[in-house]
């Protein structure tokens, strides 16, 4: 996966959980829950779906390297680069 | 006489019933004596008559709030935003800090750990996939904190824990908060999903307590000879309480004042109701009310469609009002099924009605009358006329032995 691939996923599962959120003005560079409807159980639903769908296991503590689609493009850019 | 700030009035109704999702419409379907149960067919246990509710999930929350809660959850909500509304009261307008939500609940928490097992099956029972979700749609204050979060409500709330007698439980628990000054307003009520666990219609099969019939519109049928149990049905009914001083001041419709209650124990059986408790709950609530048996206008019967649980109640209301003048007597379940949590509140707004349109709706699906279950004045088939309606006692029991009665009187005015 490329790192547009790993963000077009992320986009993905956010819709999945509200088809409501709106991702015309979303900064890639800013906080996702600054800028959408999300709390810590949706955010959570992120994680959960990774694990699903690829078998990832993000630790609790590099949660915070998935606040922004940049900074999760990074993050899982080398878990997902074979898939 | 009790002083007005210690009366204690039902100003708004919010329902969501097998056949309708307001008041308007429920007291239609229940003077039509038109069924809510269908057909449904659940995981591993297959096809069974049941009530499911149709309402407009999204009315007061967004989907995806719908997803992350519970079934309860998003009944609750919706009914508590309905009888909001229908009392009048705007977000604005009533104090959030000052108000409790009190929900009474038969069970919680089975159709969310069945879904999350069903789901688990597919990773091989590898319980890193157990959803994160799992805890706060179980906690047994789910649909009362649902409740809260969607209304922004920072007054305590709670769940009530009463078997099929929650849906009174919770009204008692409302009054009683309101009296004590710990809240001003009071959403209480009653929910239910237990249409959605297949394990809630299994065990009542292995009980033999499961109604079964060709026809789901026919299945529940209380005081009927071809009885054969329960029709489980999902439902919630939630009211807004409030001191009778605020609601005159406020120039709020009185649906009616609650003037009495009653709970006790049977402390005998597990499952197996027992009259003379019964009997003795209801006049509980009469000595509550200071009513004599004659001025009770209404008895809404428990009755759920059980052998020995109709013919249990029968004897207790024969016991009480026998020989009085006798009340109209109806069954809501025979029209709606049995909403278990949600019974009682349900069952008592389908009779609250009366106190304007002066009818009592019918019992359904009784074609031949058990002659253990003969009642003076059991309306059947068509609704009753009366002309004086004004107090209804409502009866609702539960396994364990859990008794409930409570009396609801019209509010005329000037006294």
């Amino acid at each position: 996966m490329t790192r547009a691939d790993i963000t077009d996923l992320i986009v993905e599962i956010i819709a999945d959980i509200d088809d409501e959120a709106d991702f015309d003005n979303l900064d890639p560079e800013k906080p996702l829950r600054d800028q959408l409807d999300l709390d810590s159980m949706d955010f959570l639903d992120i994680v959960m779906e990774l694990r699903k769908r690829y078998k990832i296991q993000i630790p609790e503590e590099d949660y915070p390297q998935l606040a922004t689609l940049n900074s999760c493009a990074t993050y899982l850019e080398p878990m997902l680069k074979d898939v | 006489m009790l002083a007005h700030h210690q009366r204690i009035v039902i100003t708004g109704v919010g329902l969501a019933a097998p056949g309708a999702s307001n008041l308007h419409e429920f007291r239609k379907q229940v003077l039509d004596g038109r069924s809510g149960i269908q057909e449904i067919d659940l995981r591993y246990f297959g096809t069974a008559p049941a009530g499911l509710c149709s309402i407009p999930e999204t009315k007061y929350r967004k989907k995806k709030e719908n997803k992350k809660g519970t079934r309860a959850g998003c009944l609750g909500v919706y009914c508590a935003h309905e009888a909001l509304l229908d009392a009048g009261l705007e977000q604005s307008v009533y104090d959030k800090a000052r108000t409790g939500v009190y929900i009474g609940l038969t069970e919680h928490g089975n159709v969310e750990t069945e879904n999350e097992i069903y789901h688990l099956k597919q990773y091989d029972y590898d319980v890193a996939y157990w959803s994160h979700h799992h805890n706060p749609r179980t906690v047994l204050n789910n649909p009362a904190g649902e409740i809260t979060v969607s209304l922004g409500i920072t007054g305590p709330h709670y769940s009530i824990g009463a078997a099929c007698a929650a849906g009174n439980a919770s009204l008692i628990q409302g009054v009683q908060m309101l009296r004590l000054g710990e809240v001003d307003m009071a959403l209480a009520g009653g929910v239910s999903e237990s249409t959605g666990s297949f394990g809630i219609f299994a065990s009542f099969k292995a009980q033999g307590a499961l109604a079964e019939a060709a026809a789901p519109e026919q299945a529940c049928r209380p005081f009927d000879q071809k009885r054969n149990g329960i029709v489980v049905s999902e439902g919630a009914c939630i009211y807004v309480l409030e001191r009778l001083d605020r609601a005159l001041q406020r120039g709020a419709r009185i649906y009616g004042e609650i003037v009495g209650y009653g709970m006790n124990s049977d402390a005998k059986d597990f499952v197996l109701p027992f009259d003379q408790r019964q009997a003795e709950c209801m006049e509980l609530a009469l000595a509550k009310a200071g009513l004599r048996p004659d001025q009770i206008d209404i008895v809404s019967t428990h009755a759920t469609g059980t052998k020995q649980g109709d013919a249990e109640e029968c004897r207790a209301i024969r016991s009480v009002f026998q020989g009085t003048g006798s009340p109209f007597i109806n069954n809501t379940k025979s029209i709606i099924g049995h909403a278990m949590g949600a019974a009682g509140v349900l069952e008592l707004a389908a009779n609250l009605p009366s106190f304007d349109d002066q009818l009592v709706h019918p019992t359904i699906n009784l074609d031949d009358p058990d002659p253990e279950c003969l009642l003076e004045n059991l309306v059947v088939g068509e609704p009753a006329q009366g002309s004086t309606l004004s107090t209804i006692l409502n009866n609702s029991f539960g396994m364990l032995g859990i008794n409930s009665a409570v009396i609801v009187q019209a509010y005329r005015g000037s006294s």
